[in-house]
């Protein structure tokens, strides 16, 4: 397993490999249905769920029509308590611009929360090609670190591996990182967790390099706040004399009063809780407590082309709680690898495409990893509305037409391997522009019905291989409505 | 041009269709969700505060103010700790009854010396009962944010009833966003194995809470 999304195979090619993997998708299969029936629970037990829900919308999508200003007033915010606001407009800019920070600390290793963001832009790599060590504190990114594995998941990247694989992982890895696994560990999840306190635990108290997320900024105080479970966090952020979080510049909420609304949703669409164990919320930097220097990296990466779609950017209001991932029937059949980002499931369907725009065969692909059921709009906690955007994309895909790349307008080509759906729809539109036509086909397809095959023949047969063809119904609708006026009167 | 300039007029462009005269802040979302949930006595919030503590595995006490050196004393004998982490405005008649070596919490110490130190009481800023949570600032009472983090057994000391309130929004009333502020529900935990929860990571492995009337 690489490490790497480049030249990913297109999500059906990768997906088709995933559900042959038996033991993948028992993992998937277990944990997912383990926390989809807590969730519910958790969201029952208030029962305002659906105007918290609606607020959070509300108050994502303001904050994104304002952005340019809750951007400046976080830097003005976070400037005046202390810290130092950097932008980066994407991945290879941010990098530099942490690595040249923790070059100037002088130190050669690093203690990382997890972050979607870093992984987002590769932090890990870019540091390493610096000489410079990222150590991944989160139990599972610890997990996909040491077994050289990639992430699957938002909220738990290793939820492709059992307690046995883990803990051979654990005996076989450590060592080469530090403090080796106990003796006799075993696949008890209380003993792995032991193991991984262990191990990280002298890396923590030497640390003097942090880097962080976050999964919110507060734009009138210019605070930041992590929420996590395992106390990872709490030593990241308060133990090193450095801290450095990189955050993407949607993350912003424009008042203090607003988190009341998130830490409410997010527990409990994440990891089914009230509330998780620890939430972390710093403003600049406090004196003699925590870290002296702190520095908040702002990223764009795609974001203001995301923002630039008028139908796309409501999947900017995503708290990356994953509650999208866990209900998926795709995603739990097909995991999180097949979907080439380090934002799988149906969040990533579209956000992927959108961020990295949809050159690429498996970005063009992405929009089609969905049947469309509309479960990951239900659970999402900001509404997003998750499947008329993969419709969306799938215009633009077949289509082409006006996008934003890298803050230009562009016009995108029409993709290749539609050519029978764009023949299709023309067709459609021609069909429907003469209804004389139109009506003529009918009832010739109704006489002949006896006639119709079962399964189409050549490319179509993929098609009919899982779907039965509909049946044509003996008269027309619209033949059977002027007979009947729709039943009303004059029925026989 | 600077990446800030670049990032900001990419915002603008991309807003183009955002009118001059659109839905200000205070118009633009809806309060209509709950203050609090549900109707509740004074007595009964505490009571669903030590409830929701111990549904994640906190260990709950309550008792007098009068008895509380007493309890801290038996809580840390109990456990075999033979050194505290004190804050420096811990109320002193607090740890009276203490025989366990007092450590203060002082800027100098380094990690690994925090490391050795058996457990930490403190007071806190506020605590929720709906979610069973206690929230710390940095009081005088509580200490820097490390000190609570690096000893495996933490007491907290909550006084009620006038330091619990119902619900997440009344908590956030309370607090003031220019201090550090750590929301503790629980001891450190972890859903990354199969997506169970374990009790059990890098924070305060032991969390016991003090209910003090």
């Amino acid at each position: 397993m690489s490490g790497t999304y480049l030249g990913m195979p297109a999500f059906p090619q990768a997906a088709r490999d995933a559900v042959r993997d038996r033991r993948l998708r028992g993992n998937l299969r277990h944990a997912t249905h383990t926390i989809r029936a807590k969730r519910a629970k958790a969201v029952t037990e208030v029962s305002d769920w659906a105007e918290l829900r609606e607020a959070g919308r509300r108050i994502k999508d303001h904050t994104l029509r304002h952005l340019d200003r809750y951007l400046v007033q976080v830097e003005e915010a976070v400037t005046a308590a202390g810290g130092t606001v950097h932008w980066a407009a994407d991945a290879d800019e941010a990098n530099r611009i942490v690595t040249a920070l923790v070059k100037e600390t002088g130190e050669s290793e690093v203690v990382k929360v997890k972050s979607m963001a870093t992984q987002e832009i590769g932090l890990n790599e870019a540091l390493e090609a610096e000489g410079i060590r990222a150590y991944e504190t989160d139990l599972a990114e610890l997990i996909v670190q040491l077994g050289k594995d990639r992430p699957s998941h938002i909220l738990v990247p290793a939820i492709h591996r059992n307690r046995g694989e883990i803990r051979d992982i654990f005996r076989a890895e450590m060592s080469e990182w530090g403090r080796p696994a106990p003796e006799g560990l075993t696949d008890t999840p209380a003993e792995l967790a032991e193991a991984a306190r262990l191990h990280l635990r002298e890396k923590f108290l030497r640390a003097k390099v942090g880097v962080s997320g976050a999964n919110f900024v507060v734009a009138e105080t210019g605070t930041l706040v992590v929420v996590e479970s395992e106390g990872n966090g709490r030593m990241c952020l308060t133990l090193p004399e450095t801290l450095i979080s990189v955050v993407g510049i949607e993350k912003i909420v424009p008042t203090w009063r607003d988190l009341e609304v998130f830490l409410q949703t997010l527990p409990r669409s994440s990891t089914a809780e009230r509330m998780n164990p620890y939430t972390s919320m710093w403003t600049g930097t406090t004196d003699e407590d925590g870290p002296r220097t702190f520095h908040l990296v702002l990223l764009d990466n795609g974001r203001t082309d995301t923002l630039a779609d008028e139908v796309g950017r409501q999947a900017l209001r995503c708290i990356r709680c994953s509650a999208c991932l866990n209900v998926c029937p795709v995603y739990e059949r097909a995991g999180g690898h097949a979907y080439g980002s380090v934002y799988p499931g149906p969040i990533g369907a579209i956000l992927s495409p959108q961020l990295r725009g949809t050159g690429s065969d498996i970005d063009a692909s992405l929009p089609y990893a969905s049947s469309l059921c509309g479960a990951c709009y239900e659970v999402c906690p900001v509404a997003i509305d998750i499947p008329e955007v993969l419709v969306h994309l799938r215009e633009r895909v077949v289509q082409g037409g006006p996008a934003t790349r890298r803050g230009n307008k562009v016009l995108l080509k029409p993709a290749r391997g539609h050519a029978a759906e764009r023949a299709a729809m023309r067709a459609a539109q021609w069909a429907f522009a003469h209804p004389g036509l139109l009506r003529t086909g009918q009832r010739l397809a109704s006489r002949t019905r006896r006639f119709h095959p079962r399964t189409l023949p050549g490319p179509g047969r993929a098609w009919t291989g899982s779907r039965d063809l509909p049946a044509v119904p003996a008269e027309p609708f619209r033949d059977w409505w002027q007979r009947t006026r729709g039943g009303e009167d004059g029925a026989e | 041009m600077s990446s800030r300039e670049r990032i900001l007029g990419r915002v603008r462009r991309a807003l183009a269709d955002v009118p001059r005269d659109d839905t200000p802040y205070d118009r633009a979302v809806p309060r209509d969700y709950l203050r609090e949930h549900g109707e509740r006595s004074t007595e009964e919030t505490v009571a669903l505060l030590a409830e929701n503590l111990a549904d994640y595995r906190a260990v709950v006490h309550r008792c007098a103010d009068a008895e509380l050196p007493e309890l801290l004393a038996r809580l840390l004998a109990g456990r075999g700790s033979r050194s505290v982490l004190v804050p420096p405005g811990l109320p002193p008649h607090w740890l009276a009854a203490v025989d366990a070596t007092r450590v203060p919490d002082r800027a100098g110490s380094t990690p690994h010396e925090l490391d050795r130190v058996d457990s930490v009481i403190t007071g806190c800023a506020v605590a929720i009962a709906e979610t069973g949570t206690i929230v710390l600032d940095g009081g005088p009472d509580q200490g820097r944010r490390r000190i609570t983090l690096i000893p495996d057994h933490h007491i907290c000391v909550v006084r009620v009833p006038g330091q619990v309130v119902s619900s997440v929004p009344r908590a956030l009333r309370r607090l003031d966003p220019a201090r550090p502020l750590t929301w503790i529900s629980g001891p450190s935990a972890t859903s990354d194995i199969e997506l169970d929860r374990v009790e059990g990571v890098h924070g305060p492995r032991t969390l016991e809470v003090v209910l003090v009337d």
